[in-house]
């Protein structure tokens, strides 16, 4: 009963948000931008606090879009600082992603209060723990329609999102990959670099969200980087990469929440473990298992 | 690869008032040059006079001040299946996760469209292009462990499984040997003579002659342009290179 009612929902949670994280990292890894997913799990806070804070409610559709057109506005901005003020695109982002993090706690904060809670601690750093399900007795609540509907909505969110991602990526298979791969002749054979560029801009902050209520935003990065990073020191195939890295996610969220609960009770500590830290040393630990594992294979 | 069955009556690549800057220096200016409908073409001139440029901004790649670009008579938008782009080998991070076939395929996307897997067989089409280029042993080997010159044949491939009628070609030749180098040319041949244009920016002056049908002489403005074998006349030469060089042979 305990497992289902108390871990069932943040083990699924954080594996599905370093699913569709660790998926479009590959995009980001492959084009040398994996600091852009940084840059926007941090940007797109404002936007999440916004909606969340207009309608009260934590619905996804408001939050995602709340997400998007932050992640947007941010890139705009960035355009017009390196324009106007001469400054290099990295020290551009390092501004207004900043800018756009601190402007969405100062919203956080100045929100609080008002509506019901959206709290400062989750959004930094995520609220596994807090996902639980109390309505669950048991495995058959999976099949009971009663409990599933009393869900904690973070896991339908989630969910969502960790389906979507691989069906966009599917979709646009292979001008992803060309677009990754040689973005000038993406565009000499019509395949809108831009337009792809804009839509996995989009799909970043989606998963953003996602990351954000599990792993929440400071370790989001996280989830974005070591399961493409683990991957390309073991994948030989753009395919091969990009199912190696969907492994290393799902081991990953499943590993750090595992690890948070197990860790403590085997070592008799009197302290409970994060289970979004231990999420991000897990995602650590893979990359350097690929690493030796790579360089074990080198050797033979 | 079929053979084209008219000659094209139109200049493949036709630029007029073309002026392109890279911040405040002028890359190319007031540029307007004409190209054979088809053969090989040749664009020389000293480092820095925006050879590469003229490719790009006819590409639509780099942003151009003024200007207009034909292909076949047509903007860019109505002749892109006809028109293929080797970039320069330097521009391709090749420790990308993919096998040369997997590059060469990216030639027929086009013809898959969008939302679609590659169908077989134009994953069979690019296989035959990396044939052409001697490479299909080397079909599935990752990019990153091929030596430089078969990745330069790999985006020759790539080029290749297109099938344009207008090859434009950055530096094919760039840091590969000789025994490369021919082979390239070998297929640069046939392309001419089965009535395609394919232009390249060149570096080495010497083959020039030799190689090419036709040469564009660039220092940021159209220096000279003429047959091949005429074109690097030493007044010419001096004209686009200050003095610095000798005409070849």
């Amino acid at each position: 009963m305990s497992f289902v009612a108390l871990d069932l929902v943040p083990l699924l949670a954080a594996m599905l948000a370093c699913l569709a994280c660790g998926l479009v990292g590959n995009l980001l890894l492959l084009t040398r931008q994996s600091l852009l997913g940084d840059a926007v799990s941090h940007a797109v806070l404002p936007g999440i606090v916004l909606a969340f804070l207009l309608t009260g409610s934590r619905d996804a559709g408001p939050m995602l879009a709340g997400a998007v057109l932050a992640a947007f506005a941010a890139a705009l901005l960035v355009g017009l600082v390196v324009r106007a003020a001469r400054l290099p695109p990295q020290a551009a982002m390092g501004i207004v992603f900043t800018g756009f993090f601190a402007l969405g706690v100062v919203l956080l904060e100045a929100g609080v209060g008002r509506r019901v809670h959206l709290d400062l601690d989750h959004v930094l750093l995520g609220q596994l723990e807090a996902l639980v399900w109390p309505a669950a007795e048991g495995w058959h609540s999976l099949l009971d329609p009663a409990a599933l509907a009393a869900l904690p909505p973070e896991i339908r969110l989630i969910g969502a999102v960790a389906l979507s991602v691989p069906v966009v990526l599917a979709a646009l298979w292979k001008e992803l990959r060309l677009l990754a791969f040689d973005p000038e002749f993406a565009a000499v054979s019509g395949f809108a670099p831009r337009a792809l560029s804009a839509l996995l801009l989009a799909v970043l902050a989606v998963v953003c969200v996602a990351a954000f209520w599990a792993v929440g935003a400071i370790l989001a990065i996280a989830a974005l980087v070591a399961p493409p990073a683990a991957a390309r020191l073991l994948a030989r195939s753009y395919r091969g990469q990009v199912l190696a890295s969907a492994a290393v996610a799902l081991a990953m969220g499943a590993g750090g929440v595992l690890l948070a609960g197990a860790l403590p009770w085997l070592a008799g500590w009197g302290f409970g473990l994060s289970a979004s830290g231990m999420v991000a040393v897990a995602g650590g630990v893979l990359v350097a298992a690929a690493a030796l594992l790579a360089r074990a294979r080198e050797s033979r | 690869m079929s053979p084209a069955p008219v000659p094209l009556p139109l200049p493949a690549l036709s630029v007029r008032g073309l002026s392109v800057a890279y911040g405040r220096e002028p890359a190319l200016w007031n540029v307007t040059w004409h190209s054979p409908p088809s053969g090989l073409v040749a664009i020389v001139g000293p480092n820095g006079a925006g050879k590469s440029t003229l490719l790009k901004a006819a590409l639509g790649l780099v942003p151009r001040l003024a200007g207009e670009v034909r292909f076949f008579g047509a903007p860019l938008a109505a002749a892109r299946r006809r028109i293929g782009y080797l970039p320069q080998r330097a521009a391709i991070e090749w420790d990308f996760p993919a096998t040369a076939l997997d590059v060469a395929a990216m030639g027929r996307y086009p013809r898959a469209g969008w939302f679609r897997p590659l169908p077989r067989a134009e994953r069979e089409a690019a296989r035959a292009a990396l044939a052409e280029v001697g490479l299909a042993d080397l079909a599935d080997r990752p990019i990153g462990e091929l030596s430089g010159g078969q990745q330069q044949r790999v985006l020759l491939a790539r080029t290749l499984a297109q099938e344009p009628d207008l090859f434009l070609m950055d530096e094919p030749f760039a840091g590969v040997d000789a025994a490369t180098e021919e082979a390239i040319l070998a297929v640069l041949h046939r392309l001419a003579e089965g009535g395609r244009c394919v232009i390249a920016v060149h570096h080495d002056l010497s083959t020039v002659p030799r190689a090419f049908d036709h040469a564009l002489l660039l220092n940021r403005e159209v220096v000279a342009e003429g047959p091949a074998a005429t074109l690097l006349s030493p007044e010419n030469l001096a004209r686009a290179y200050g003095g610095r060089l000798r005409a070849p042979g």
